[in-house]
């Protein structure tokens, strides 16, 4: 073995230790990775409830789901989530960042402040912003309504306030992340083009948009995919916030990753889970190669 | 001379109260943890006598304590896989040459693109019909490399120098020794991210732990605390309890690491 080995070119011999450090990994990603996902396309083709033998049946369980009602509804659900909390959020973050990148005093402090929430689990602030949407006597803000004279409001009860509801401590999450990579944009770009631009006697709104803005571009790209991606895929806070993990009143909170749980783990149907998660593949998909052709085609 | 504009002392004012209200769910939650039953319908933020009495009680009387050592060791173990393996393959890929280089990089790079929501349930069966359902391994094995590490590693290590590499070759160091004693150290900062972020992924991981665990005593802290939702129906003091026994440690890691989090997060912002 020694002798066979040392007998190697060097290019040889890398070759051979490339494949050993890589033989593991590569087994990992094949059987955790990729087989798996080519098995969701699969199940997502047949009927099986996990104990009996899985039945090949189609293109029927996108049929299924094609007509049914409560299917678009938690679709809805999940660009209703998104649509809503892509921009808040972005724009939340951008102008934290762009006021707290001018700051010289207690920027770190200002900046832990706003990351913080990030750090936490789901699950626990699930728990805590529960406790604030409840109804009074418990509930703080509605006992804040009542103290301010407003009316109270019922929050994760209503069918209209929940789904808007569940999105702000998502949003109250992800904004110390967004900040952080805002900032580190707004630092990336040279003080020269400011001050060239100042003694050409640009007002603070044409810096903003000529010269800001688009040098920010890559990293309002990376944000516009990453914040899409997680509120598309939001599903700890859902499952948390409402009783039971249920889904809200009438499903009015149910976002499809939730729904794919309940479909696969509550009633055992995974043919039709593994068709949801093959939509989710599909948008989340269609997301990732809009990122790419943004960035290239950036000048 | 520092001229301190009007201006910027409103934006600081602005700010600052923004910050605070972004801790304020973090600042109830620590405060009604400390508070008696009995205080919490009461509108006043800090409990009038603080008592630690609901910690006591939640890590005696509960499995609290047992999802802690479940949470911390789950999470221990795949950091350490992950940051082992994927800087051997992020090395591998960016210091060797052979064939099918490329596809390689390609391939694990493309496991980026498959959400977790979609592997599930083939995992689940994977597990099932290995006997890893309700097992500490079967929650941690989807977990033991990741792409997104592999990626990272590769770019730090294209940044070292292969005259380094080609003196330790001869020096007479194996390409193992190469990688474990002379590459690995260079990459410290990557690798201090990585940690943090394969950390804090484990510790706040749900999904697929909820789904692979059944016995109240494999739960991990996040599936423990969903659980509450029967036991401590309106104990809010005790759900406040668990909730900060569930963020205090992430807390302590950002006070003790801030400098490291936000550079790494600074740094896959701009790689990515």
């Amino acid at each position: 073995m020694q002798g066979w080995f040392s007998g190697l070119t060097l290019a040889r011999k890398q070759a051979v230790w490339a494949w050993v450090f890589l033989a593991v990994p590569l087994a990992f990603f094949t059987l955790v990775r990729f087989w798996p996902a080519l098995d969701a396309f699969a199940l997502s083709l047949s009927r099986w409830n996990l104990v009996g033998p899985r039945k090949y049946v189609g293109l029927a369980n996108y049929e299924r789901m094609a007509a049914d009602p409560v299917f678009w509804q938690v679709l809805g659900n999940t660009f209703e989530y998104l649509l809503l909390g892509l921009p808040a959020s972005l724009l939340l973050a951008f102008l934290v960042a762009f006021h707290l990148d001018r700051i010289q005093t207690g920027q770190g402090l200002l900046r832990a402040l706003y990351f913080l929430p990030h750090l936490t689990t789901a699950t626990a602030m699930a728990w805590v912003w529960r406790w604030f949407y409840q109804p009074p006597p418990v509930g703080l803000l509605n006992a804040w309504l009542t103290a301010l004279g407003f009316a109270q409001q019922p929050f994760l009860r209503s069918t209209t306030q929940a789904l808007p509801a569940v999105l702000v401590p998502a949003i109250w999450a992800a904004l110390g992340f967004q900040v952080v990579i805002f900032m580190a944009g707004l630092k990336a770009i040279p003080r020269s083009y400011y001050e060239a631009a100042e003694i050409d006697g640009a007002g603070s709104w044409q810096i903003l948009r000529e010269i800001t803005l688009p040098l920010l571009l890559p990293s309002l790209v990376f944000l516009f995919i990453t914040t899409s991606i997680g509120l598309l895929r939001i599903f700890d806070l859902v499952y948390n916030i409402t009783a039971g993990g249920e889904g809200g009143p009438l499903n009015a909170t149910k976002p499809l990753v939730l729904s794919i749980y309940q479909s696969a783990f509550g009633r055992m149907d995974m043919g039709y889970a593994s068709a949801q998660t093959v939509v989710l593949f599909v948008i989340l998909l269609a997301l990732s190669l809009l990122q790419m052709r943004l960035l290239r085609s950036r000048p | 001379m520092k001229i301190i504009r009007p201006g910027r002392i409103a934006a600081f004012t602005v700010l600052f109260l923004g910050g605070l209200v972004m801790i304020t769910p973090l600042l109830f939650m620590l405060a009604t943890s400390l508070k008696t039953g009995g205080e919490v319908y009461e509108l006043a933020f800090l409990p009038r006598e603080p008592t630690l009495d609901n910690y006591l009680e939640i890590l005696t009387h509960s499995r609290f304590g047992r999802w802690f050592a479940v949470s911390l060791t789950v999470a221990t173990i795949s950091t350490l896989s992950v940051l082992f393996f994927d800087s051997l393959i992020g090395y591998t890929l960016a210091k060797f040459r052979f064939r099918g280089r490329g596809i390689v990089f390609v391939a694990i790079l493309s496991t980026l693109m498959i959400p977790t929501e979609m592997l599930v349930i083939p995992w689940y069966v994977m597990a099932k019909s290995m006997g890893w359902l309700d097992t500490m391994w079967g929650i941690m094995f989807p977990g033991m490399m990741s792409g997104f590490g592999v990626f990272l590693m590769r770019q730090f290590f294209l940044g070292v120098p292969d005259e380094l590499i080609d003196a330790a070759r001869i020096d007479g160091l194996n390409e193992f020794q190469i990688f474990w004693q002379v590459a690995l150290p260079l990459v410290a900062p990557a690798l201090s991210a990585l940690a943090i972020f394969a950390f804090l992924g484990n510790w706040t991981a749900f999904l697929w732990p909820l789904i692979v665990t059944t016995s109240p005593g494999l739960y991990t802290v996040p599936v423990g605390l969903a659980s509450l939702s029967g036991e401590f129906q309106t104990d809010w003091e005790m759900i406040m309890t668990g909730a900060s026994i569930a963020t205090i440690p992430t807390l302590l890691v950002f006070i003790v690491l801030q400098r490291n989090i936000i550079n790494g997060i600074m740094l896959t912002g701009l790689k990515g």
